[in-house]
């Protein structure tokens, strides 16, 4: 199976400005996920220490994992510039530089060799998943790695063997991108579900649901860890029930039957998706609780904010711990000189992380106020509650910034670092041992789509998601997350296209060539649900759930769908084999395919 | 008479700017002089939105508002005109209502693209009634979201704009008509800057002089397309001439059998004037390029560029159109089919410029099909287009064929093959067969990113196919998407 990669296009392309400061110092706002790693290249670079460099950043417009490395070049670049030229430097690439010199996502050819049974059961698995790395290694390692350990998607496999292949070749360095791997891993299972659907003649959602991981058995992942959490099989009961998905699938079968030109499909796919960086010393965050005598605070992590709502959900923690309104509290850009020795916001723990460090620090100082509070008022600290901007015990009440201005006269101390790490988590990649995810997020997806069998064109017509965030932290961020996780993951397996030339020069470099979904493209219908009977069995922040990654690789039923109505054609008895991205073109070949395929068979 | 500046409102503030390059862009100016930051450049090529604008022009002495593209909009070109950009919006901190429905129903996460969508439903909310679904998705087709998938800035969008705007943009409409008013003049502005110079005449009489005298200047009707060689590929021609000013070539003229359009008339006008011709045509315009592009870009323009993958031009051939030409007081015309020679090459002479398409209705006995095939739907250049007109006699035999087709060929083009094999036949499905398979004499299409060799022809040979199934049944489900959508169960 041939899985194309994908460029980022966040709106916003990547930008560097770099101030020298006295002495050996600068100061770079840099367009970064990982602000730790611009300040270890720009200090390496200059041949300073890292002190001697400070990377900022308030915000990106946008970056998917496009600028968890890429942003080092341009970083460094005006950084150089600046110590050289005495004077502030900015550097930006325009798009198509943008597009042409950063890395994308790696494009795959998955192989597989599947044993099951006569009732689709598999029984073991073989596969090989070869990447387009480039020139250079980036991430490409961690990147195949993490299609490996989706290769099962939600499936038991009870004899398995998975072989990565990262290529190293002449063409642009491939990097993170949402999933990071795991798409193109989950991707290559789903393709076998389906294969073996059309090898039994049964649906691929009786296969899938054969085939799912168990709960107290046929629960070993693949990489020896046991999947304590699993809720995929409730998950899709409830979504295939609320999609109607078995009366749909009759009504398309009949309209298929009576419509000549236009066919529809329907696919019903799951996700599980591992949580926590594969390298585990990522697993660590760092923030800094400043509370102010007037009572207002600032809070300061090791993330950035990309649109995807970090900051409004760790203020929202903050808020919580002290019991105050979010309005007193302020996050500040990202900066190295705050808190150090940061981990990329990436792999979808920006949450996790940094919100269980922002926990930690805010304890630290209700501690400090409570103690302070309990001896001017001469009660135990245990009585001491913050609720509702104020802090009371029993009688004794004060407005919560009475209680910071109380504090500081009595010289409390009024800040405090954070620190979490992931418990649990441990990976010996050389035995290929070990349990490298804290816990699994999960979800569902139903696609319905219509094929024009002249052109290849098609629409999405109807989408249900079902998924699983844990405890919400915030469920309209959540929603955002899921429903444009979706949709981008939807433009890779359908319109968006990477053509390099015979030349060898990428020829869609831009918006005008590189065509990512646009408002009409999205579902006509599209019903969006969170599991809201799940909870983290980990003890996460508030047992909610990461979120940023997972609902990217609920597209994969638009592909599905898509296949599906394809196999119309041939009177649904060849596996289409349809690739990605499932362009009108690979669509229209693919039923030109089929019925070539059916005619011979015909006449055979 | 010369005017060394160019005169126009920022809001409800007068430039009169005299002293710069002719090829900076309007967003340029904005960002850097301005520092009106934010309005965002986030291609260079008004493909992706984040530069949106709303322009205000002058149309029968009342102002009309408009989304455009500030990136490839040249600033010397908006004489006459006001711009409004996000900045123009909140008032004493308060939002404008579309800024605050996208607040309340979370249409914004990074945030890059969103003032761009603010500007494009701007636009919209102050020219239009409540739209539905599909105005919005059309109207925010040419602006890019990589985050929320769209959902809630459609419902936003459909929230703020309930067809009452009552903003202060809308009560100082009067005011600011009659200041532009005041702006014009019959005076020829001239722009001078270290590279190049810019004119911008008044009427089409100093148009055509100074074409004359300058033939190898870079002529600007909308822009669309001459303004990415100034922004990709950093070309600084030595002298530009804006049509902007020429509100003469803006007349839509009922001509009887044949619509008159001056060059100037913009593509969203041409879509309503060729919708009442065919709603095939309704659907082609509607997918051509963007909101802003079709506003911004003409008729006149998108002939003149002669673009092997234009969209109108296979329609104007296939309605056998005819184009008019003016070099000085000289004037000339001649079938649009004739005047496309080669790859980017017509029959066009030193200082000659587009002064008119004359379009003919449908005559009764005519059938005609319209179809654009592209990777993507919404805002997308053609893979492949064909529009076909076949006129049949009392029997239902053909008995002259128009099969002109876009991205088959180095030029918009007729199939002459698949033309012939369809006069004095009965149009049918057999015979459009026939003329599907005489295609691959007429055409060897190129291999590109938009499509195979392949792909082009097989999609060709169907247009044909569909075209003649939809003569047979109105009611077959033959599209998938856009107003020609037929999927009521068959």
């Amino acid at each position: 199976m041939e899985i194309g990669g994908q460029d980022h296009f966040y709106l916003e392309g990547h930008i560097a400005l770099a101030i020298p400061g006295e002495d050996r110092d600068v100061t770079v706002y840099s367009s970064t996920q990982h602000p730790t790693e611009v300040q270890h290249m720009v200090s390496h670079a200059l041949g300073v220490p890292s002190h001697a460099v400070t990377v900022e950043v308030r915000r990106m417009g946008g970056a998917f994992g496009g600028k968890e490395t890429q942003g080092n070049l341009f970083a460094c670049i005006a950084a150089i510039a600046a110590k050289k030229l005495g004077r502030a430097v900015k550097c930006r690439p325009d798009r198509d530089e943008d597009m042409i010199a950063t890395g994308k996502r790696h494009d795959f050819v998955a192989d597989y060799d599947i044993g099951f049974d006569a009732d689709g059961r598999i029984l073991a698995a073989d596969f090989v998943l070869a990447a387009r790395c480039g020139f250079s290694s980036d991430l490409s390692g961690p990147v195949t790695d993490r299609a490996l350990f989706h290769c099962d998607n939600a499936y038991f496999y009870p004899a398995v063997r998975a072989v990565s292949e990262p290529l190293r070749t002449h063409t642009v360095s491939n990097t993170a991108f949402r999933g990071f791997g795991g798409p193109q891993g989950v991707l290559a299972a789903e393709r076998v579900i389906e294969e073996i659907a059309f090898a039994t003649g049964r649906d691929a959602l009786d296969i899938r649901k054969l085939n799912f991981y168990g709960v107290s058995d046929r629960n070993v992942a693949p990489y020896h860890q046991t999947i304590e959490d699993n809720i995929i099989g409730q998950l899709v009961e409830q979504l295939e029930v609320s999609s109607d998905y078995r009366a749909r699938r009759v009504e398309i079968r009949d309209w298929n039957a009576r419509n000549r030109i236009v066919k529809r499909g329907l696919a019903l796919t799951p996700v599980k998706f591992g949580i926590s960086f594969t390298a585990s010393w990522f697993n660590q965050a760092g923030a800094l609780v400043l509370v102010y005598a007037d009572g207002s605070v600032q809070i300061n992590h090791g993330g950035t904010e990309m649109g995807q709502g970090l900051h409004q959900k760790i203020a929202q923690i903050v808020a919580n711990e002290f019991q105050i309104d979010v309005g007193r509290i302020r996050i500040t850009a990202t900066n190295t000189g705050k808190v150090p020795n940061t981990s990329a916001t990436a792999a979808s723990s920006g949450a996790d992380l940094n919100g269980m460090a922002a926990v930690d620090a805010c304890r630290k100082i209700k501690l400090a106020m409570s103690e302070f509070l309990a001896a001017h008022w001469k009660v135990s600290t245990d009585s001491i509650v913050f609720d509702r901007n104020r802090v009371t015990s029993g009688a004794h009440s004060m407005s919560f910034s009475q209680a910071t201005q109380a504090a500081y006269m009595a010289r409390v101390p009024l800040s405090a670092t954070g620190f979490y790490k992931t418990p649990k988590i441990h990976w010996d990649r050389a035995s290929g041992r070990g349990h490298p995810f804290y816990y699994f997020s999960y979800g569902a997806a139903v696609a319905e789509t219509s094929v024009d069998t002249l052109t290849g064109e098609y629409r999405v017509e109807r989408v249900d998601i079902l998924h699983d965030v844990g405890r919400s932290l915030n469920p309209a961020l959540d929603r955002g997350q899921i429903e444009g996780g979706f949709v981008q993951g939807q433009g890779w397996l359908t319109t968006e296209e990477l053509w390099w030339d015979d030349k060898g020069r990428l020829r869609t470099h831009a918006p005008s060539t590189y065509k990512i979904p646009v408002a009409s493209d999205r579902p006509r219908i599209f019903n969006v649900e969170l599991a809201d009977w799940s909870e983290n069995r980990e003890p996460t922040v508030y047992r909610s759930k990461a979120v940023g990654e997972p609902p990217l690789m609920l597209a994969i039923t638009v592909l599905h769908a898509l296949s599906d109505a394809v196999a119309s054609v041939a009177d649904h008895k060849i596996c289409p084999r349809l690739d990605a991205p499932a362009t009108p073109e690979r669509v229209l070949f693919a039923i030109e395919r089929l019925r070539a395929m059916s005619n011979a068979g015909a006449a055979a | 008479m010369t005017r060394r500046s160019v005169r126009f409102l920022l809001d409800d503030e007068l430039h009169d700017l005299s002293d710069f390059e002719p090829t900076m862009t309007l967003l340029e100016w904005l960002r850097l002089d301005r520092r009106r930051i934010g309005t965002k450049e986030g291609c260079a090529e008004g493909d992706c939105g984040a530069c949106t604008i709303v322009v205000g022009q002058l149309v029968d002495g009342a102002v009309s508002y408009a989304a455009i593209n500030s990136c490839i909009r040249l600033l010397a070109t908006l004489d006459g005109c006001q711009i409004l950009t996000v900045e123009s919006l909140a008032r004493d901190g308060v939002l404008h209502p579309i800024q605050q429905a996208l607040v309340d129903l979370h249409g914004s996460q990074c945030g890059f693209c969103t003032p761009g969508f603010v500007m494009s439903l701007l636009a919209m909310h102050l020219e239009e009634g409540a739209p539905d679904n599909q105005r919005v998705e059309d109207v925010i087709a040419g602006n890019l979201c990589r985050c929320t998938g769209y959902r809630p800035i459609v419902d936003a969008a459909l929230a703020a704009c309930d067809g009452k705007a009552n903003d202060a943009i809308t009560t100082a409409r009067a005011t600011i008509s009659a200041r532009l008013a005041g702006l014009h003049d019959d005076a020829t502005v001239e722009i001078a800057g270290a590279k190049s110079r810019l004119f911008a005449p008044a009427s089409v009489a100093d148009f055509a002089s100074l074409y004359a005298e300058h033939s190898d200047a870079v002529v600007l009707a909308g822009g669309t397309d001459a303004g990415l060689w100034i922004t990709k590929e950093l070309k600084r021609p030595k002298i530009l001439i804006s049509l902007a000013r020429l509100d003469e070539l803006r007349r839509i003229e009922d001509a009887g059998s044949a619509i008159a359009f001056g060059a100037m008339v913009d593509l969203n006008r041409v879509r309503k004037a060729l919708a009442d011709i065919h709603p095939h045509l309704d659907e082609l315009m509607r997918r051509f390029g963007s909101e802003q592009i079709r506003n911004a870009g003409t008729i006149g323009g998108n002939v003149a560029n002669g673009s092997p993958i234009g969209d109108l031009p296979p329609a104007l051939i296939a309605l056998d159109a005819r184009v008019g030409l003016r070099r000085g007081d000289e004037r000339r015309e001649l079938p649009l089919d004739s005047f496309f020679l080669d790859y980017r090459k017509q029959d066009r002479r030193p200082g000659e410029f587009v002064e008119r398409i004359m379009v003919p209705t449908l005559p009764a006995n005519a059938l005609f099909h319209a179809s654009k095939v592209s990777k993507r739907f919404d805002e997308d250049i053609t893979a492949v287009c064909g529009v076909f007109r076949l006129l049949l006699d009392a029997k239902g035999i053909v008995t002259d064929a128009r099969l002109a087709f876009g991205g088959m060929a180095g030029i918009p083009k007729r199939a002459a093959q698949a033309e012939a094999a369809l006069i004095d036949q009965v149009w049918s499905a057999t015979s459009a067969e026939a003329a599907a398979q005489a295609l691959s004499q007429d055409f060897a299409p190129l291999s590109d990113w938009r499509g195979s060799a392949r792909y082009r022809s097989v999609v060709a040979a169907n247009l044909l196919r569909r075209f003649a199934i939809e003569t047979a049944s109105s009611q077959a489900p033959t599209r998938v998407a856009g107003l020609l959508r037929n999927l009521a169960d068959a």
